[in-house]
């Protein structure tokens, strides 16, 4: 075993590019727990946590990009208006998980249960990978996450980061677990909403294989708010019957299975429920004053 | 490999396997036992350091993510032969039982204090939340950090 330890991007491109079966390793939450539980043994690891062009967000003509090499403590210190990523950044494990914790890490392990992974779904974020052979590319999130576990990333690719266009807005991210901290999520959602475009935007994490997005349930919450004319005056509400449809929905598009976490009915109760929140949470939001 | 760290403001240079933890290199190397090994997966906070001053979990570092860095565990707390008031702070709260979450619970409350010397109820259950007590000893662990709080002035 032997662990390289570069200090640039390019130093660790070209790295990945001479020892393709190097496993990368930034904050370790996932592969220290494999590695000391003798549940992995990769023959070579890279160290990505010392990189500093990984380690940045910045926002460019409405784009905002989000560096792998992020830390969720970094997140919730250095985006406040960034809500629901920073709802979801603050619920990953404890102080001690969310200073090591990161992006790329979410979406390197490809776990439905990532909490980042939603909020990256919902905002239709693009995810930017680099080799030294081939230089840049970027795909859809959906493109990136192939299954459980599994992404398209190429043997002598790193993960630079996730971009996506900001919208204008309410949005929420919410979880259900045993406990406030230290929880693997039982079921995860993040809703958005897209004032300009007028889309409500739905992604489900912990309840399918990969991240989902509740599409019908987006698209019938967006049309009620639409032939209601709420879209244009925030005070207009919406009967009960089309928020408990939206939840219904929202339910419906998860696959959910029992695990030790939770039963497959019991996380579809879950989405139901968080749906239900997160829409009415939007809607309130939307009413409250520019200035608030 | 060889990785060289700077533990409490010592150099300490030592052979380990390229895939062993930080926490491994802490004890099995470096001789020191106040980071306690656990869960090894991140959950109980026993283990806790600071890496570079960002309060971690030791056995999710690399030993090798350390080198040529800086690693404080709680033997370096305090400079000096005397208790840490947060460490006097846990006797006189009773908040010590078994006593082996207890170092963990020192560096996270001294990482918290730092950072905040007057937190709040919330603030201090959410600081400590990645630290697991098996005696459940936890009301006793918030009064000595009201102690510690209120005797430290906003001094770390």
């Amino acid at each position: 075993m032997d662990v390289l330890l570069p200090h640039s991007l390019d130093e660790a491109l070209g790295l990945k590019a001479e020892r393709p079966e190097a496993i990368p390793i930034a904050g370790g939450t996932d592969l220290m727990v494999d590695l000391n539980f003798g549940r992995r043994r990769p023959p070579t690891m890279i160290d990505v946590s010392r990189v500093p062009e990984l380690a940045v967000w910045h926002e460019d003509d409405g784009q905002l990009f989000l560096g792998a090499g992020l830390t969720y403590a970094t997140i919730v210190r250095e985006m406040p208006e960034f809500k629901p990523l920073v709802q979801a950044s603050r619920s990953v494990g404890s102080p001690q998980i969310r200073n090591r914790g990161t992006v790329g890490g979410n979406l390197g392990t490809a776990s439905p249960a990532g909490d980042a992974l939603p909020v990256l779904a919902a905002y239709d974020a693009d995810v930017v990978v680099r080799s030294r052979a081939r230089g840049e590319r970027s795909m859809p999130w959906h493109a990136f996450i192939t299954g459980p576990k599994k992404t398209a990333l190429a043997a002598d690719e790193l993960i630079l980061g996730v971009r996506w266009r900001r919208r204008r807005g309410p949005g929420s991210f919410s979880k259900i677990g045993t406990r406030n901290a230290m929880v693997i999520a039982v079921a995860g959602l993040c809703l958005v909403i897209d004032e300009d475009g007028h889309h409500v935007n739905v992604a489900l994490g912990s309840v399918g294989p990969t991240i989902l997005r509740a599409s019908e349930a987006e698209q019938q919450i967006a049309g009620a708010m639409e032939s209601s004319g709420a879209w244009k005056d925030p005070f207009i509400t919406l009967p009960d019957a089309v928020i408990d449809q939206f939840g219904d929905l929202v339910a419906a598009a998860a696959k959910p299975l029992d695990d030790v976490r939770g039963t497959a009915a019991y996380r579809r109760h879950g989405c139901r429920v968080l749906a239900r929140r997160a829409i009415t949470w939007a809607l309130d939001e939307r009413r409250l004053p520019a200035w608030l | 490999m060889v990785v060289r760290v700077k533990v409490n403001d010592d150099w300490r240079e030592a052979e380990v396997w390229p895939g062993a933890s930080l926490l491994t290199f802490l004890r099995d190397r470096a001789g020191l036992y106040g980071s306690k090994n656990a869960c090894e997966q991140g959950e109980c906070g026993s283990c806790s350091v600071w890496l570079d001053g960002t309060l971690v979990c030791s056995c999710l570092v690399l030993a090798a993510q350390a080198h040529e860095r800086e690693v404080r565990t709680v033997e370096g707390v305090t400079a000096s032969d005397r208790l840490h008031p947060i460490q006097e702070a846990f006797i006189e709260a009773g908040a010590v039982q078994c006593g082996f979450c207890t170092p963990g619970f020192i560096v996270a409350v001294a990482d918290l204090l730092q950072k905040d010397p007057t937190p709040s109820p919330a603030t201090v259950r959410e600081a400590l939340s990645g630290n697991l007590c098996r005696c459940t000893g936890y009301q006793k662990i918030l009064d000595a950090v009201s102690i510690a709080a209120s005797r430290m002035g906003g001094k770390p």
